[in-house]
């Protein structure tokens, strides 16, 4: 049993499980990923050099033995960097080559072009680098001790915490822990700058932000916007490690090609790429609950610390959504929520699926598990008296009315499905005569917000082009790094104009068509570019539909375009051929198209107002089985039910659910970053660092997109963002270990389980509990 | 011997390369000698799968063929064989081979960077089983990550693809065609090969030559399945000495059985050494299948894995406690060597410049009559598939009338090297096989090793497991206990009857 299912919607295109626009090219090897692209003949490949401690003064950095290693061409340090030598998102702390200081293992301190990779990765080995080694502050503790922070920290607080706190029934205080995660995507950091003539420059880059690269790199070269085009066909993944970090690469080869006149690739190898670039935020939760007999929650303080790393990068607008998803589906009345932003010597870390948003998840469902095992109450019972309710207790500690929950009604359904009650009370009965297996099933829910926090990005743009054959060409501001983006513009624009899917072509990504794009991230995708492509279209349409009435008297409703026919009145034509009549009249057929979300607006110093134009919603059960005499776990199955309002494409919505929840699932059981004592990552190679696996695919999994539920907002066709959502399901994973440790202890007894839960982690917490003695 | 170039079939043409530096790998001369760029580089340490391609090699009458990892294989192992690439799978009109189409309509690509990796992967899959199941289907796409999918899609495609009509080229027949097969065995070699491009690089053909070669040379890198020199390449940038490959010396890939032992040659890869290993001790199934991943064990040695003596690799535990041999070679002479005797510390081995394993013995233990042998080997690690062990454990025990009256103890991942555990030995020799003896046998563990901390595990939790393991040994082979001692490998969920 292994089913994902969905029932498509009554349109044309729109709402079907078509395949992935580049499928057939991804199978045969066709598909050109940045490395791919055929370059001139004389092109330099570079490699950065990096840092080998974690915090110290550059005394010198000595490179005569880099400059005359065989085929090394040029050379680049701070000094060198004509304009801003500078690559941060927001703030300017992120240099691109360090100048003075250190601080962290892997910064980038010079680069290298050569005559090929081999030549510029072992001359930048030559490097001697004269250090002053300061003292390095390497995790969130030692950060907190030492009020090392890399921007202010904020409090979000509703009610009177303190004096409900003192008033509730029964306290807990407690302590969540989670490691970061790397991104993984299994194309690495690549950019390619070829300059042109001018002193414009083109790059080619595996970003996730055009705009951004562009802004970098014009910046560094001492350049204006327009000199530089970026350009981005695919990626090979990107979840979130290819919005702010590619700036570094990109900088780094632009500034190396304008310095040789010659193009310049640079691509990092794995382990330089998990070194140098940020990760997931790992975090740490101190917190304070009062709630009722019924695990209702009366009072909550909790103290966010995240490790940011070494500068600012995204970690405001991360732990700004991190404590906006402490709440997930439960309304707490009176809460505080203070968010420490902590600087360490190590990596900035940046953004990954989620956005902080699964940090904060994992800090309110532990706190509710703990509450239901110190009541020895079945956890999705203290869930639910916690849930938001639909016309009152549905305020978010941000002050944003919850209007379009639908937990309540997926839960039964879930529940219903999975059969949890009968295989929890089955396993009940399992684990009491089973000492060494013990299985554990959980469900958790996810209220996940969509949109960007920062009010500005929640705008696109498209360029559309209808030639006169019929056929069309579309561009708009998002990226293709897997997750079905052109797929669903496609859809949309095929649908708009009544054609074949076959008839539209999603074009690179190319600022120099469409400007000033967003970063696509925060699930937008879809939302932004879909609404702004079928813009476009809808533009084009209505010059179409204009001419139609004009030369033949019709009225508007009288027109109509579906499957590449355009009906005229009484007659209908090809679409090809109306175009081109269209275009015999002088009719533009090429229009840009414009999206901006509606509604949404927050305000920064209170951390308040409506960031989300709506919610995306899902349920979980997983059941797992662990091994106490080595802490192995596994999971058995999963029932996923998720909403995606209107599925655009469910195929494609289906696939962000699986590979969102095994993502995550990795997070949460065996990805793990380890540092040393020195601040060196240790697990910067698939060899060390285990993201999930096939096996890891449970053979028992069923995923459901939720029915009848369109977005009650107006989003494109109804739908709803699917990108980030479903990792958070996987939170059910590791509360069905919870589950399982619990039954190797006594009732009532509080788990000391930190994420990743590898097969350490277990037996410790297992360990733990067993102390506590064991029911008899 | 005359010096001459690599010759190999690609898309049914034999290439020669003679200037070609030896140590490029197949991954590299793919993307930048060929501009075929279908193959992707994710790792370049055999450990995500991105550039598998399939080797085809005549073995007797069949053309055998292998996924294999060409980011860390040189191309000079690829002389006198097949390479097959994604480019290669569609038909000369462009229509998709099963696997690719099977791909296609199960939405098994997001972002496609893994794909053709998974493509070759099931390619091989295909030409060898017309109807795999789940876990023959998982263990085949063990070396292949993909972080976009969730793997479903993947798994369902292999089932599709073999539904799918036969392929006009690359199918099961075309795979074994005459003129393939004829055109392999033309470039069959018969003698040794001698690449003089530096960093030089011989491949003989006789044990002798070999030793003999190697004598003179004791500087030079003894290159098998290349696994891991593959590595010092890739991710050290380590400037190699000359090469001596000794996947073409005849003899060495052999293995020959008598009623009490198993000797495995040098050139024999992972894959058959385990095959010949699991048919006396079906329990050493999963630690098999556990180790490193199809590819890998398509290419590395099983000598290769004990001369390389990690002190987490999987194979020397087990051979330990079965109290395996090497043969060691040197000029014209043969010695054999206890494995327990072969590593004396850390990356340090018994062994003489110019002296080369050239064969491993495995005894061969069985029951008899009131004597019960008892093997086992566990491997734990964060994840099932393709890791390093945090630690691995191997037990043969031997039970008369209740009592063990031999039994030997090894560990991997506890020490400098993999090393027997004595004093556990001890505490469970002459005691009765019962849960009180393993368990203190387990206590005794703490005398044996001093185990350091480390990104796969700290020094307690290895402590404890490696305790705890001898525990699960006795469970997992007490006929009255009644519940579960393992996790499946392949999971299911408890039935719950339908009311
Ligand atoms: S590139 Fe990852 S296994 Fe070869
Ligand atoms: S489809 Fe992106 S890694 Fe597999």
């Amino acid at each position: 049993m292994n089913t994902s299912t969905a029932k498509p919607c009554p349109s044309e295109v729109v709402g079907k499980a078509i395949r992935h626009e580049s499928a057939h090219l991804h199978v045969a090897g066709r598909a050109f990923y940045t490395d791919d692209i055929p370059l001139p003949a004389n092109t330099l490949h570079a490699a950065l050099g990096m840092s080998t401690i974690a915090h110290g003064r550059l005394r010198a950095i000595d490179l005569s033995a880099v400059r005359t290693a065989p085929g090394v061409v040029a050379v680049m340090l701070a000094g060198d960097v004509p304009g801003h030598n500078t690559c941060g998102p927001i703030r300017d702390d992120d240099p691109i080559f360090a100048d003075h200081l250190v601080q962290y293992v892997g910064q980038s301190l010079f680069a290298v072009a050569a005559q090929s990779v081999e030549a510029a990765r072992r001359a930048v080995r030559l490097a001697r680098i004269d250090y002053e080694t300061l003292p390095a502050i390497l995790d969130i503790r030692a950060a907190l001790a030492a009020q090392s922070f890399v921007i202010p920290t904020q409090r979000l607080a509703r009610g009177d915490p303190h004096a409900a706190l003192a008033a509730a029934a029964r306290r807990l205080r407690g302590t969540v822990e989670m490691g970061g995660q790397d991104q993984f995507y299994l194309e690495g950091h690549i950019s390619v700058a070829i300059p042109q003539e001018d002193g414009a420059m083109l790059i080619h880059c595996s970003t996730q932000h055009p705009t951004e690269v562009q802004h970098k790199v014009a910046h560094a070269l001492g350049r204006s916007a327009h000199d530089i085009i970026v350009q981005c066909r695919r990626m090979g993944g990107g979840f979130g490690g290819k919005e702010s970090q590619p700036a570094l690469f990109a900088c780094a080869a632009a500034l190396l090609a304008q310095k040789t006149g010659r193009a310049v690739k640079l691509r990092v190898d794995r382990d330089a790429d998990m070194i140098m670039t940020g990760k997931r935020h790992d975090f740490i939760a101190d917190y304070d609950v009062g709630f009722d007999a019924s695990g209702r929650i009366q009072a909550l303080l909790v103290m966010l610390a995240s490790r940011c790393g070494y500068s600012a990068d995204l970690s405001g607008p991360v732990n700004d959504r991190a404590m906006m998803h402490v709440d997930n589906a439960y309304f707490l009345e009176h809460v505080e929520i203070i968010s420490h932003r902590c600087k360490t010597h190590t990596v900035s870390n940046t953004a990954f699926r989620g956005f902080g948003g699964p940090q904060g998840m994992l800090v309110i469902e532990q706190i509710i598990d703990d509450i239901a095992r110190t009541l020895d109450l079945d956890p999705l019972a203290v869930r639910r008296v916690n849930y938001y309710a639909i016309t009152e207790r549905n305020i978010t500690p941000y002050l944003q009315p919850v209007e379009d929950n639908v937990l309540a009604l997926m839960t039964d359904q879930l529940e219903a499905s999975s059969d949890y009650r009968a295989r929890r009370e089955r396993i009940t009965v399992f684990n009491q005569h089973s000492p060494v297996i013990k299985r554990g099933i959980a469900l958790t829910p996810v209220k996940f917000g969509i949109s960007f926090n920062a009010t500005l990005y929640n705008q696109a743009g498209a360029l559309l082009h209808v030639y006169t054959d019929g056929t069309v060409l579309v561009n708009h501001g998002g990226t293709e790094m897997g997750q079905g983006l052109f797929t669903k513009v496609a859809q949309v624009v095929a649908e708009e104009l009544g054609i074949p899917l076959a008839s539209v072509r999603v074009s690179a990504t190319d600022i120099g068509k469409v400007p000033n794009t967003s970063a696509t991230a925060a699930s937008s995708g879809s939302d932004l570019n879909g609404k702004a492509a079928q813009a476009a279209a809808h533009t084009i349409r209505q010059r179409l539909v204009d001419y139609a009435c004009d030369k033949y008297a019709l009225t508007a409703d009288k027109v109509s375009f579906t499957q590449g026919r355009v009906t005229l009145g009484d007659k209908a034509t090809d679409f090809a051929a109306f175009v081109l009549e269209a275009y015999g009249a002088r009719i533009s057929l090429s229009s840009t198209g414009y999206y901006s979300t509606p509604k949404i607006h927050y305000d920064r110093a209170t951390l308040t107002g409506r960031p989300f134009y709506y919610f995306a919603y899902g349920v979980a059960v997983a059941e797992v089985a662990i091994d106490v005499l080595t802490g192995e776990s596994r999971l058995l199955r999963v029932d996923i039910l998720h909403d995606v309002g209107r599925s655009l494409n469910p195929a494609i919505d289906i696939g962000q659910i699986e590979g969102g929840f095994l993502q995550g699932a990795g997070w949460l059981t065996s990805e793990e970053l380890c540092w040393n004592e020195h601040g060196e990552l240790k697990t910067h190679a698939p060899s060390t660092y285990k993201i999930p696996t096939a096996r890891d695919w449970p053979a028992q999994a069923t995923v459901r997109l939720l029915e009848g539920e369109p977005n009650r907002e107006d989003t494109i066709h109804r739908s709803k963002a699917v990108g980030e959502p479903p990792l958070m399901l996987a939170i059910a994973v590791l509360h069905a270990i919870r589950a399982a440790v619990a039954s190797c202890g006594k009732r009532g007894v509080v788990l000391r389980l930190t994420a990743p839960a590898t097969p350490e982690s277990i037996l410790r917490a297992i360990n733990a509990v067993q102390k506590e003695g064991v029911d008899g | 011997m005359n010096c001459e170039g690599i010759r190999f079939i690609l898309d049914g043409k034999v290439i020669t390369l003679d200037k070609l530096p030896p140590t490029t790998t197949l991954l590299q001369y793919l993307r930048e000698g060929l501009g075929r760029t279908g193959t992707k580089e994710g790792c370049a340490e055999g450990d995500c799968g991105a550039c598998t391609v399939v080797e085809g090699e005549l073995c007797g009458s069949r053309i055998v063929y292998r996924a294999v990892n060409s980011c860390i294989r040189f191309i000079a192992s690829f002389d006198g064989k097949e390479i097959v690439t994604v480019e290669s799978l569609q038909s000369p009109a462009g229509k998709l081979h099963p696997v690719q189409q099977a791909l296609v309509d199960c939405h098994g690509s997001q972002c496609g960077f893994c794909t053709p990796g998974f493509v070759m992967s099931l390619f091989a899959l295909y030409l060898e089983d017309a109807a795999p199941g789940r876990a023959k289907v998982v263990d085949y796409l063990s070396g292949n990550l993909c972080r976009c999918t969730g793997y479903r899609p993947i798994i369902d495609a292999a089932a599709v693809a073999m539904i799918l009509p036969e392929p006009e080229v690359w199918s099961r027949h075309d795979a074994q065609s005459e003129s393939r097969r004829a055109l392999h065995a033309s470039i069959t070699r018969t003698h040794s090969l001698n690449i003089a491009v530096a960093p030089g690089y011989v491949a003989p053909r006789a044990l002798d030559e070999l030793a003999g070669c190697y004598e003179n040379n004791p500087g030079a890198v003894l290159l098998a399945g290349g696994t891991d020199i593959g590595l010092w390449v890739t991710k050290q940038l380590r400037d190699l000495p000359s090469i001596i490959y000794i996947g073409n010396v005849v003899g060495l890939a052999t293995i020959s059985e008598t009623m009490d032992r198993i000797e495995i040659g040098a050139a024999v890869r992972l894959h058959e050494a385990y095959q010949a290993i699991c048919a006396h001790y079906p329990a050493l199934e999963e630690l098999a299948n556990r180790f490193a991943s199809i590819p890998i064990r398509n290419s590395a040695t099983l000598c290769g894995n004990l001369a390389n003596g990690s002190p987490i690799g999987d194979s020397m535990p087990i051979l330990l406690a079965l109290g395996a041999t090497l043969v060691l070679r040197r000029g014209g002479q043969t010695r054999t060597l206890p494995l327990d005797e072969f590593y004396l510390g850390y990356q340090k081995k018994a062994l003489e410049p110019g002296e080369f394993i050239a064969a491993v013995r495995i005894p061969i233990l069985h029951d008899s009559a009131g004597v019960k042998i008892v093997v086992a080997s566990y491997k734990i690690a964060k994840r099932f598939d393709q890791d390093i062990s945090a630690l691995c454990g191997a037990y043969v025990v031997r039970i008369e009338a209740g009592l063990v009256t031999a039994a030997r103890i090894a560990y991997g991942g506890m020490a400098a090297t993999p090393q027997r555990a004595r004093h556990s030995e001890t505490a469970l020799i002459g005691r009765p096989w019962s849960e009180d003896s393993l368990v203190a046998a387990g206590k005794a563990i703490a005398q044996d090793y001093r185990p350091i901390s480390d990104m796969r595990a700290s020094a307690n939790y290895r402590l404890q497991v490696a305790g705890n393991l001898l525990k699960r040994l006795y469970l997992e082979h007490d006929a009255a206990a009644t519940f579960p001692t393992r996790i499946p490998a392949v999971s299911t969920a408890l039935r719950v009857e339908s009311p």
